[in-house]
């Protein structure tokens, strides 16, 4: 362009980030939930959908064990606490508390990796027995999936929050993986019941 | 204690630095860095954009070979141009290549490159993950491509229905490239669509509400809602297909409490909305040439929003007549029927506000505007043959005919590659500085309109006397061979079409 620039204003005084809505990586977070959120749904109608082609369910095969899903459902639901608070402190960029808040998180999210690894052996049926079985082993795997993303994301900003990136744009970071683990827990609960609950009631 | 205290102060120069100065920083730290690395690292929607219309182009060629070589092989009975096992492949690939390698893309790439300037802002939002899907989508083509001609390209349609694609029916890897391919494509197509709604809502000029929007950018967002909600379907089958044959589960094996309409279901969720994915975006176009052909606004802004709407919402309520032929409760088919007819209303009403446009302009015939017209004839036939397929016993016995290779082409090449062309006729200029001959125009419209009818009318009638799709030869004395070699010449005309258009650009 050759017509020379004007200068309308000086806007370095304004925010260079901001938190939920006002973020656009709030919304693509909310856009990649809405995804994954479609992907849950249609994997769970697929279960209702094979569930309706036998008599029997789980056909042959004993439900899932309560102990380690159930103890997953606790966990994570307890969570929230922590993750609200992490949230909170975040957008008072009080970093000293969001260090303790990543850190609390950080061990939250292995430990329900590690539960989840218990739950896969307590399925009481491996992916390759029958069509229940895989539909069991992919819902769980699904889930496993986003359970390994939020982590990793969190040790991530863990790291970042304790060396030199600590900028007001990694406040945004904080508070949107919080959004995330909310919608991973969301669904956990619908999933808990459909892998637990239900083989039991029919 | 607060984390800002912490850091270093950021000298912020300001007007100190003066116009010139400011003007150049900023110049510098927005563009494209030189030299080959900075041309494959570019997050700039711009040349993401071309980049990925020209590649979609480059696709819908090689698929367009393609059907030029089905056409030869059927051009009279019993040639032996393809084998069986060739011809299987080539039409799986032309189907696949057509509709995840070409018409989604290039609908993709123009939201790419027009949505962030139609709404008035530099960049696209997420102009990283938007360079990522281009090249995610390239490896997904690439690949599926590079399989294809090692003798290793999928040969089960491209709705590969199980079991014919399970493990039992289709060893080898074959079908393990389409399902890899699927997951490529849809990642990037998944990661656009977030980047557009993104783009529209939250970067859209001080001023432009969404009721300001370009309708071209509403058809744009409607689209990427269908495809967040749609594409997760597809991911998730053909995720459980290569499941299926890889690690041996049983998600469509009925031996062991799978069940192959699974697959149907869950793919035909995602493909039905999959039509709209891309006829959408093609209604933006139409609605962007019009009126400037037509030299008048366009008639009925918010009747065709709304129709967008309605489009998206019922799209999603229509899967299952593509099943009519499974035997599913008849009353489950007539509630498909009914909603399969119902959405042609939010269509019609699409097609009436463009008429009125341009009944009530200053038409200037341009060959943009000529594509356009083109589009309302083909995609209104299409339409009626739709509507003639929504009706279970008429499908159950034009199923898997020649008919429904005639509805859909007429719906697809009408509906969408009739308004492509029209658009890039339209945005060459802006595209790249030049603009194309109009003469050139003229001859690849014509073309490309008779070549088009001559090729797929005859197979309406095909269709109506028997000849099934997807059959590598037929023998003579069907009364197939008149049309068939109609539709061989029909193709040639419409390849000059075509041919006129490269050498045009
Ligand atoms: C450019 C001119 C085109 C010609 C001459 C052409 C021709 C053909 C032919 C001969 C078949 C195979 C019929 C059979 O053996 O069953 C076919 C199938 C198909 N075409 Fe095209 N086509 C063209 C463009 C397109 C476009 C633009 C699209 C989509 C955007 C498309 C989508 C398909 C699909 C989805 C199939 C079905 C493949 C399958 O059975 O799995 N075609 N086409
Ligand atoms: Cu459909």
């Amino acid at each position: 362009m050759d017509q020379s620039p004007r200068f309308a204003a000086d806007l370095a005084h304004l925010p260079t980030s901001a938190h939920g809505p006002r973020s656009l990586t709030w919304w693509g977070t909310l856009g990649f939930i809405l995804i994954e959120g479609a992907g849950f749904a249609l994997a769970a109608a697929a279960y209702f959908y094979l569930m309706g082609q036998t008599e029997t369910w789980p056909p042959g095969l004993a439900p899932p064990d309560w102990l380690w899903g159930t103890l997953q459902l606790v966990l994570t639901l307890v969570s929230l606490i922590p993750n609200l608070w992490t949230d909170r402190v975040a957008h008072a960029d009080d970093l000293r508390k969001v260090r303790i808040g990543l850190v609390v998180m950080s061990a939250v999210g292995l430990l329900t990796l590690v539960i989840r690894a218990f739950e896969f052996g307590a399925l009481n049926c491996r992916w390759d027995d029958n069509a229940y079985g895989s539909i069991v082993w992919l819902l769980l795997g699904l889930h496993a999936t986003h359970l390994i993303t939020d982590v990793g994301d969190t040790l991530v900003l863990t790291v970042l929050m304790f060396t030199r990136h600590v900028e007001p744009r990694r406040f945004t970071d904080v508070t949107d993986n919080c959004v995330y683990w909310n919608f991973v827990v969301a669904a956990w609960v619908p999933l808990w019941a459909l892998l637990y609950v239900v083989p039991r009631l029919v | 204690m607060s984390a800002r205290s912490e850091k270093p102060v950021i000298r912020r120069d300001g007007p100190a630095l003066g116009e010139a100065e400011t003007h150049r920083r900023l110049s510098l730290s927005w563009a494209t860095p030189p030299g080959l690395w900075g041309w494959l690292s570019s997050v700039d929607h711009k040349q993401v954009g071309r980049r990925y219309i020209v590649t979609a182009f480059v696709f819908f060629l090689l698929a367009g070979l393609l059907a030029l070589a089905m056409r030869m092989q059927l051009s009279g009975p019993e040639r032996t141009l393809l084998s069986p096992d060739r011809y299987n492949q080539i039409f799986t690939m032309h189907g696949t290549t057509m509709m995840f390698l070409f018409a989604v893309p290039v609908m993709e790439a123009f939201a790419i490159f027009l949505v962030p300037l139609m709404v008035g802002t530099r960049a696209i939002a997420f102009p990283r993950l938007n360079a990522f899907s281009y090249w995610v989508y390239l490896a997904g083509g690439v690949m599926l491509w590079v399989a294809f001609i090692l003798n290793a390209g999928p040969d089960v349609g491209w709705f590969a229905y199980v079991p014919l694609s399970g493990p039992q029916f289709s060893p080898g890897k074959r079908v393990d490239f389409w399902a890899q391919m699927i997951t490529f494509t849809e990642v990037a197509a998944l990661a656009v669509s977030v980047e557009i709604i993104v783009t529209v809502f939250k970067q859209r000029a001080p001023g432009m509400s969404l009721n300001r929007i370009p309708l071209f950018v509403w058809g744009q967002l409607v689209t990427s809602f269908m495809v967040v909600f749609a594409m997760p379907a597809v991911m998730v089958s053909s995720s459980m297909l290569i499941m299926d044959r890889l690690i041996g589960t049983h998600f469509f094996n009925p031996a062991e409490g799978g069940d192959a309409l699974l697959w149907q279901h869950l793919f035909w969720f995602f493909g039905h909305p999959e039509v709209y994915i891309i006829f959408l975006p093609a209604t933006g176009f139409v609605s962007s040439i019009l009126p400037t052909f037509a030299r008048r606004p366009i008639f009925g802004y918010t009747a065709l929003v709304l129709a967008l709407f309605a489009t998206g919402f019922l799209g999603f309520g229509l899967w299952v007549h593509h099943m009519f032929a499974t035997g599913l409760p008849h009353l489950g088919n007539s509630f498909y029927t009914a909603a399969s007819m119902t959405i042609a209303i939010p269509s019609g009403i699409q097609i009436f506000c463009w008429i009125a446009t341009l009944w009530d302009g200053r038409p200037r015939f341009a060959t943009p505007l000529l594509f356009v017209i083109g589009f309302i004839v083909v995609f209104v036939l299409g339409g009626l043959s739709g509507i003639m397929l929504a009706s279970v016993p008429l499908d159950s016995q034009a199923h898997d005919t020649y008919f429904v290779v005639a509805h859909f082409h007429y719906v697809l090449i009408g509906g969408a590659v009739f308004p492509l062309f029209g658009a890039v006729y339209y945005w060459f200029p802006k595209f790249t500085g030049r603009m194309l001959s109009e003469r050139a125009g003229a001859w690849n419209f014509w073309l490309f309109f008779i070549g088009f009818n001559l090729t797929f009318f005859p197979m309406h009638i095909l269709g109506l006397i028997g000849m099934p799709r997807r059959v590598y030869s037929y023998p003579a004395g069907m009364g197939w061979d008149g049309p068939n070699l109609l539709a061989s010449a029909g193709a040639v005309i419409l390849a000059a079409g075509v041919a006129t258009f490269l050498g045009n650009v």
